[in-house]
């Protein structure tokens, strides 16, 4: 049973909110300029709170079940978040008020920005991009300034590990570069053999990597990788997505990296929001610091004895530019503070823990039930094919849609791209042993069910409203509007 | 999965049927089965265009993925299948009858020479 | 504090594994690299934390103390109490995106309905999810023409008008395309139309411009199109409550930003950038979209469709690498619209065009403030003051009064520029009240 839409449940002469007359001499508004319709929806308030309040219940989430979602971190998310994040105090300052009138604002980010640095080992950092994608962009965009002003420009191809999140070679073609591909070798690891050949060329600029890696291994030759790319002349771009199993045990900085993003709204806590928003920071080396897109919170006056420290904006000199406008996700960046300074440093590194341990207990109960490419100990998450040679008529598809009616969220399936139907699973910190025993068990009973009743998976989920959707037909029909005249 | 033996093909998936000067092209059935229900075709190029071996010709999609078709000789545009554009799904059921996309005249017709045979075709594929 | 494992699981656990410590657990991990002892402040009970961060947002001083007529791209107005208990609810904010149709059809239809909305107050036929902001989504319109036109033409021509942030977003993403070539026109719009020709990708207008001015681009959409060129124009979603739409007078693409339809402030952002444009280009913009469909019993529903485009798939052939968008900020927008309505949206619009032209005038009339707008304007302008905007804007301040942007260094053109913006949150008594203040300065 399908929610109408909006303009389904419209009545004329309906109206939610109403607002106060104007109180002030008319003035005549231009009939040149005055629009003859608006077709918008009129709904009473009670209509509006019955339909979203629908809509909710036709939703999953962390709030509802586990999302063993591998690279994306679907840990809980504090509900005193969500509080902090509304203090009026927070919420009602406009960006551009002057800087002495925010200064609660601008001591958050400073901190933030700091603790950032901290955490991961860097000594420069902007605040502003706002999502992980945006933040590879900005990354990709330092080291293509940074070469270009040493002369460097020749060098235009970014090597890429063939196991990387699509946004990463995206992010290399918005920047003017071309990709090369480096292959992973049979433990699932950068082939260092190619690499180093690869880094015999005179055009390399650089390297996109994610440490732990797509398959949730770390990669030991990291500090070998960023030489061997550093020598060729190369800078090191790293994918800060896996966060969530180094925090307090390692820092990137310390691998070679030069410059890297990471994602609040995966390792940080914020809340998904069905799609966004998040924020992607970029941290970095003192060499490219200069080029970080601004406006970047700084101390401009140091404390005094009675005075608090001022805190204002600067530029880099050498920036990239602004990426977008304002200061950055600010009502997301309130929410990353209030999650470090509850945990602190010990809290950062029990969640790695935790997080690391959720993992291998998932892989040490499934190993032997799923094919694991590329098994041994693994970081926060690991990669199963959703496959077995003897059942050909089964896929990850079908696994991930099975476990629907187990009442689980799938996992990430069919990336990374080098491991055949892939089923990427990573549990985070926040689950309980309860709810691991429960994906486990509802595992095993799938591929006991793929044997002997593969029927099951095939038609699931059935336990939904709404069965598996034809996606052909959404992209032929290409109804992405209501309004009346734009559907044929 | 079929590869018609009188065709050559491309490692990028493309066939072409020679007749004379003029080479007509199109996706192989094994490119078809892995794109999966097309839901898209776009020419990238214009009758009278000319194009290089490996230039960009199209780019089809289907739900799950997107490719490119790339020219597998070089030459002139001389006509390209008007019924694709709503009909994509022809390449699906048809792709090497009414799922033709491109006639070019030929250039170099020698070019022809360095494709796969469809036995290059098939091992490459199934291998 | 968020870990559920007690010990005895924590051990039991680390036993399947075939740990003893749980420090076994980053063998993996090179000696040396096994350094991370964080310099970071003491950890906080929720409690704790909740009276630090009070605290800090105590040391700012708010638009709910300060009168604001503070604007350029960001303005205050009323959010009502639905839209933000329906952010409150868990279900939408803690839920992932929705690649799993089956059970993510609450998110899904909230996008449809904010992608219909969007079509209805832009007149295009066809949005997407959303952008960042309303600079991201300009700066992906320039990106979209570019490869509309398959790289072949590069000139995009950027109004004097447009909102300088804007301007600067756009160089920053077309900086590493050497074939797109960005020209900031200097002088009026009404030039434009000369500058046009067959390598003119793209046209990018405001409405209301950010100097608040409300033109008829008719001129330079007949040039452009004749030329074969686009128009994007970047529109205030308020202000479309009453002005005719873009879609009406020919605008190939319409982008904005939608922080004004019910989201706050908050220094800035999450905001909303909207992106519209023809059913005919919809495959060239980037960003998710949501389509209907069925299900194998006919039961309607919906997916992100046209995923082909994007970047888990096509990877570096992607025309843009956007992933996580602004989906939550989204249901705000469409809450808030279908909370207000028709009417109350005309309501909200009208508001802040009388209140801004009563302010406008009240300020002409001092001795020494000039209204630099001549032509019709909506809800901001410029005023030309006496003195440096910067010494206003402190005495303003001292009277609990946030001032407008000073433009000086943006628009040298006119002498000491400020830029007001008045909204239905400002009524007659704050108007009254800047006025007082800003009399201080006057000559007579």
């Amino acid at each position: 049973m399908h929610e109408p839409t909006i303009y389904e449940i419209s009545v004329e002469g309906r109206q939610g909110v109403r607002f106060p007359q104007p109180d002030v001499p008319e003035t005549q508004f231009p009939e040149n300029f005055l629009r003859q319709e608006l077709p918008l929806p009129e709904l009473s308030e009670i209509d509006a709170v019955r339909h979203f309040s629908g809509l909710a219940q036709k939703n999953y989430s962390v709030d509802a079940g586990f999302y063993p979602l591998g690279s994306c971190t679907m840990k809980y998310n504090p509900k005193i978040n969500e509080q902090v994040a509304r203090f009026p105090g927070f919420l009602h300052t406009h960006p551009l008020q002057p800087i002495t009138t925010v200064q609660g604002n601008l001591y958050l980010m400073y901190h933030l920005q700091e603790y950032l640095k901290e955490i991961t080992g860097f000594s420069g950092v902007s605040l502003t991009p706002a999502a992980g994608a945006q933040g590879e962009f900005v990354g990709v965009k330092m080291i293509k300034r940074y070469l270009e002003e040493h002369g460097q420009s020749h060098r235009n191809k970014l090597l890429i590990p063939d196991s990387a999140h699509g946004t990463n070679p995206a992010s290399a073609t918005m920047n003017g570069f071309d990709t090369l591909p480096v292959p992973s070798n049979s433990n699932g690891t950068i082939d260092m053999d190619v690499l180093a050949e690869l880094c015999q060329r005179d055009d390399i600029a650089g390297i996109m990597i994610t440490n732990p890696n797509t398959l949730g291994l770390f990669e030991k030759d990291i500090v070998e990788v960023t030489r061997l790319v550093h020598e060729a002349g190369g800078l090191v771009y790293g994918d800060g997505a896996n966060m969530n199993a180094l925090l307090g045990v390692a820092k990137p900085a310390d691998f070679g990296i030069d410059v890297m993003h990471l994602n609040l709204h995966k390792t940080f806590s914020t809340p998904h929001g069905g799609g966004g928003p998040g924020a992607g920071p970029v941290v970095t080396t003192d060499r490219l610091a200069p080029y970080l897109p601004g406006p970047i919170v700084t101390v401009l006056e140091e404390e005094s004895e009675d005075t608090a420290p001022l805190y204002g904006y600067l530029t880099p000199e050498k920036t990239i530019g602004q990426v977008k406008a304002f200061q950055g996700q600010f009502g997301v960046l309130v929410k990353a503070f209030t999650y470090i300074s509850m945990l602190g440093a010990a809290g950062l590194r029990r969640v790695s823990e935790y997080a690391v341990l959720n993992a291998n207990y998932l892989l040490a109960n499934l190993r032997d039930t799923y094919v694991v490419p590329y098994d041994g100990l693994c970081k926060h998450e690991f990669v199963l094919e959703g496959v077995w040679k003897d059942i050909p008529d089964i896929h990850a598809l079908d696994i991930a849609k099975r476990l629907i009616d187990y009442g689980f969220h799938p996992p990430t399936n069919y990336f990374p791209l080098i491991v055949h139907e892939a089923l990427m699973i990573e549990p985070t910190e926040t689950e309980s042993k309860d709810t691991l025993d429960a994906f486990i068990a509802a595992m095993k009973s799938i591929a006991k069910e793929a044997r002997e009743d593969p029927a099951l998976l095939h038609a699931a989920p059935q336990s939904t409203a709404i069965g598996r959707l034809d996606e052909v037909k959404a992209a032929k029909m290409l109804n992405v509007c209501c309004l009346p005249q734009y559907n044929q | 999965m079929e590869f018609p033996k009188e065709l050559r093909y491309t490692e990028t998936d493309e066939w072409v049927r020679v007749k004379g000067n003029i080479a007509t092209v199109g996706l192989s059935d094994f490119a078809q089965d892995q794109l999966s229900d097309l839901v898209y075709f776009e020419s990238l190029v214009e009758i009278g265009d000319t194009v290089e071996a490996e230039g960009n010709l199209a780019t089809v999609e289907s739900v799950k993925s997107a490719g490119d078709v790339l020219s597998p000789v070089s030459g002139e545009i001389i006509e390209i299948n008007g019924d694709l554009e709503d009909e994509p799904e022809i390449i699906n059921t048809d792709p090497y009858g009414n799922g033709w996309m491109f006639k070019i005249e030929m250039s170099d017709p020698t070019e022809v020479e360095g494709l796969l045979t469809a036995e290059e075709y098939q091992d490459q594929s199934e291998g | 504090m968020f870990i559920p494992h007690t010990y005895e699981e924590t051990i039991s656990m680390l036993k399947t594994i075939g740990f003893e410590h749980i420090d076994e657990l980053f063998s993996d991990i090179p000696a040396p690299l096994r350094n991370a002892n964080l310099d970071l402040p003491e950890a906080m009970t929720e409690m704790e934390v909740s009276k630090y961060l009070e605290e800090i947002s105590q040391a700012n001083e708010t638009t709910q103390e300060l009168m604001c007529f503070l604007g350029a791209g960001y303005y205050n107005h009323y959010s009502p109490a639905i839209v933000d208990s329906m952010l409150r609810i868990g279900s939408f904010y803690s839920a992932y995106t929705p690649y799993q149709p089956e059970i993510s059809q609450g998110t899904l239809q909230v996008i449809y309905e904010y992608q219909s909305l969007i079509c209805a107050l832009t007149g295009m036929e066809a949005s997407n999810a959303s952008h960042y902001d309303g600079a991201t989504a300009a700066a992906e319109a320039v990106l979209t023409a570019f490869y509309q036109f398959n790289k072949k033409r590069s000139n995009v021509i950027l109004s004097h008008f447009i909102n300088p942030q804007y301007a600067e977003v756009i160089d920053t993403y077309a900086s590493d395309l050497p074939q797109v070539n960005i020209i900031h026109h200097t002088a009026e719009d009404a030039d434009i139309p000369s500058l046009i020709d067959k390598d003119t990708a793209l046209i990018v207008l405001q409405y209301p411009d950010f100097l608040g001015n409300i033109k008829d681009y008719s001129a330079i959409v007949n040039t452009a199109h004749e030329h074969g060129a686009l128009i994007c124009v970047i529109v205030n979603p308020i202000a479309l409550g009453l002005l005719i739409p873009p879609g009406e007078w020919g605008a190939d693409i319409v982008v904005g930003e939608g922080q004004p339809l019910g989201i706050p402030l908050w220094f800035g952002g999450p905001g909303l950038g909207f992106f519209a444009t023809s059913k005919k280009m919809i495959r060239k913009i980037a960003g998710r979209i949501s389509g209907e469909t069925t299900d194998a019993n006919g039961n309607r529903g919906y997916v992100l469709t046209l995923t082909a485009r994007e970047q888990h798939i096509r990877r570096e052939k992607a025309t843009s690498n956007i992933c996580t968008n602004q989906a939550l900020l989204a249901l705000a927008a469409t809450v808030y619209l279908s909370a207000l309505g028709k009417h109350g949206l005309q309501q909200v619009a009208n508001t802040c065009y009388q209140n801004s032209h009563y302010a406008a005038k009240e300020i002409q009339a001092i001795d020494g403030y000039t209204l630099i707008n001549t032509e019709a304007y909506y809800h901001e302008f410029v005023i030309s003051c006496p003195v440096p905007v910067n010494e206003i804007n402190n005495h303003l301040l001292d009277h609990g009064i946030l001032g407008g942007l000073d433009l000086s260094e943006m628009y040298p053109e006119y002498e000491n520029p400020v830029l007001f913006a008045v909204t239905e949150l400002n009524d007659r008594e704050q108007i009254d009240t800047l006025v007082e203040v800003l009399r201080e300065f006057s000559h007579a």
